[in-house]
């Protein structure tokens, strides 16, 4: 008995260490202080409104948003793809392909990174947005094609059959019967790709042009400066994107699902 | 509706052959199982009629037109699956108008058209319902209705009941076989039960390993099986090596080892020949009476019980019959005879069929 109450406290210890200093950070960014620390000096909402007025903050969210959505959207489709000709069709090797597009997250993602750039290099090709983009489809894919395909392989082929039999050809089979069936799925690999997009520093460091920062890139860059309690806002608003939009898909997809009874 | 036929059709999977080459005839209108233990190619039969399967071999010709090449979606044929395979994301009325988008017909006569097959499947008031809220039979009787409102020219069933619970199951079999024959479809049945196909069809397919052992009306079937598969797969048969010595127009007279000359009827014996051949005996029309009973007619043998086995209504007998033992299925009409009891069992010759064979 005792051994199991040392084992509870230990879990404690860990959870604290873990959430304190970003329950620190959060409370913080509502400090009315100077200095992004204790004490608290009164509540106050101004950190977040200098962080609406730095045009270096603004223009950083708006790179990481248009490069989350765009991952989303491109890992999104090439994800249902490859899930499809994964599990619904006999392609050569499919276990290779899977294993193939698993390996990013499996691989450090300093070593993605580097093996990135020096193909690029290899190719003669310089750093852009583009390239930015594609590392982040790259990574962001595995996440996609496991949820869909989990997903797929649990939707029995005879409703499609069933689909067809009645008059429906096979893309109208897919679009009436199995694509609303994959729905919560695909909806949740390309929250998975936003958020991992959205969050992620190695890999942007590494691709991104210079001159364009994402948003954690940015935050990065200003603690080399200060530690500014602007930071602290920015954190706290990063924490309402990353973790909020994930408990907001899932729910939708919930609702969905229950709503489909699949 | 359309008569179906399958030309020499052939099915193989790599190496291994599905479906020997097989040919059958089947009639606009009828009803016909195909009928076969687990395994025997019945499904995959189906599925090539249905357009799922493409054949190795062979024609199959729907309504006088070779559909090899015409996909399933353009076949015009009523599937239901064996797991109903309904739409979860939509409700029972658009499970059921899922067809009739595909067709030419005027959008304002589709619910009217919905309610009908509903009513027809006596589900009128659920149509707003979702698949899972449904029980085994309802969603049975859904995927019926999808099948049929779209007026398919064939309608195939693989195992349809097989999933419900054996009280449900005699339902639904009455209930099938009646709306088959209010619309008149012709109906590919597919499955492994001997009572659901004799009770159903106007025609059973026999079928093992991959080939057809016998075609027929189900007494013809039963009562003159053209194999010792057939004989067995439905219902319980006693086989009984013997002897045909006497082959003429009107039957065969057959000589066994303990039971003597019995004259078989010639439609219970079509392919028989002097020489030696094989007895089939039912276990139900193996009567087994107390030394003694008056026997007016039947073959009669004396017989020790060897084993009992209690089944409620009838009883199941092992009796040993000079050196072979056999299996009588009687009713029980006071009380079950006792192991070792010396009984006489009793059967009418017109009753037995007979097979070529050693
Ligand atoms: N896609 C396939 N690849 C290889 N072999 C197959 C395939 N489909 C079926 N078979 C084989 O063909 C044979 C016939 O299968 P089929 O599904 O037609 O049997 P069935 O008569 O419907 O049996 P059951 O009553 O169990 O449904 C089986 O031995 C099966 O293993
Ligand atoms: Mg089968």
């Amino acid at each position: 008995m005792m051994g199991w109450q040392l084992i509870r406290a230990w879990a404690i210890a860990v959870y604290v260490f873990m959430f304190l200093p970003v329950g620190v950070v959060v409370l913080l960014s509502f400090n009315d202080s100077q200095f992004g620390s204790f004490p608290m000096t009164g509540l106050s909402l101004r950190w977040f409104a200098e962080l609406w007025s730095n045009e270096a903050i603004l223009r950083a969210f708006r790179t990481s948003v248009a490069l989350g959505l765009l991952t989303a959207l491109i890992s999104t489709t090439l994800g249902v793809l490859a899930a499809l000709a994964l599990v619904r069709y006999r392609v050569p090797g499919a276990n290779a392909i899977s294993t193939l597009l698993i390996a990013p997250i499996l691989v450090p993602e300093v070593v993605l990174a580097v093996a990135l750039l020096l193909f690029l290099d290899f190719l003669g090709l310089h750093k852009s947005f583009a390239l930015l983009l594609l590392g982040h489809v790259i990574f962001t894919l595995p996440f996609v094609v496991l949820v869909v395909q989990a997903r797929l392989v649990s939707i029995r082929r005879d409703v499609e059959e069933a689909a067809m039999s009645l008059g429906a050809s096979p893309a109208q089979a897919f679009f009436q019967v199995t694509l609303p069936l994959m729905r919560p799925a695909v909806l949740a690999g390309g929250l998975f790709a936003f958020t991992v997009s959205f969050d992620d520093v190695t890999g942007t460091l590494f691709w991104k042009p210079g001159g364009v920062e994402t948003v954690p890139t940015q935050i990065f860059a200003m603690l080399r400066n200060s530690i500014s309690p602007e930071i602290n806002a920015l954190g706290t608003a990063m924490i309402v994107m990353t973790v909020g939009l994930p408990l907001l898909g899932a729910a939708i997809a919930r609702r969905l699902a229950m709503k489909d009874g699949g | 509706m359309s008569s179906v036929l399958l030309k020499n059709i052939v099915k193989r999977f790599g190496d291994f052959t599905a479906v020997h080459k097989t040919t059958l005839d089947i009639p606009d209108g009828a009803f016909v199982t195909l009928l076969g233990p687990s395994g025997c190619g019945k499904t995959t039969t189906l599925r090539m009629i249905a357009g799922l399967l493409d054949p190795t071999e062979g024609d199959i010709v729907i309504g006088g037109r070779r559909v090899n090449d015409i996909p399933i979606h353009k076949r015009n044929l009523g599937v239901v699956f064996q797991n109903y395979a309904l739409f979860p994301h939509k409700s029972v009325a658009e499970n059921v108008a899922f067809g009739l988008r595909y067709r030419d017909v005027p959008k304002a006569d589709i619910p009217r058209r919905v309610q009908a097959a509903l009513e027809l499947v006596q589900l009128p008031d659920l149509g707003a319902r979702r698949p899972r809220e449904l029980s085994g039979g309802q969603q049975q009787r859904v995927a019926l209705a999808r099948a049929i409102v779209i007026e398919p020219d064939v309608l195939l069933l693989d195992e349809p009941l097989s999933a419900l619970d054996a009280n449900l199951r005699e339902d639904m079999r009455v209930e099938l076989k009646r709306i088959q024959e209010r619309i008149g479809v012709t109906t590919v049945f597919v499955t492994h039960d001997q009572s659901e196909a004799l009770a159903m069809s106007d025609r059973i397919v026999v079928m093992s390993a991959g080939r057809v052992e016998q075609v027929g009306a189900p007494e013809q079937v039963y009562n003159a099986p053209a194999s010792e598969f057939v004989a067995n797969f439905l219902g319980a048969s006693n086989i009984v090596p013997c002897m045909c010595t006497r082959r003429g127009p009107e039957g065969a007279t057959l000589e066994a080892p303990a039971l003597g000359a019995i004259a078989v009827p010639a439609a219970r014996a079509p392919k028989l020949r002097e020489g030696p051949a094989k007895l089939v005996l039912r276990a139900e029309k193996l009567q087994l009476l107390p030394e003694g009973a008056p026997c007016d007619g039947r073959i009669t043998a004396p017989a020790v019980v060897e084993t009992v086995d209690y089944q409620g209504q009838t009883v199941r007998y092992f009796v040993r019959i000079g050196e072979r033992q056999f299996q009588a299925i009687n009713l029980i009409e006071e009380r079950p005879f006792a192991v070792g009891a010396r009984v006489v069992a009793a059967f009418r010759p017109q009753d037995c069929a007979g097979l070529p064979g050693t």
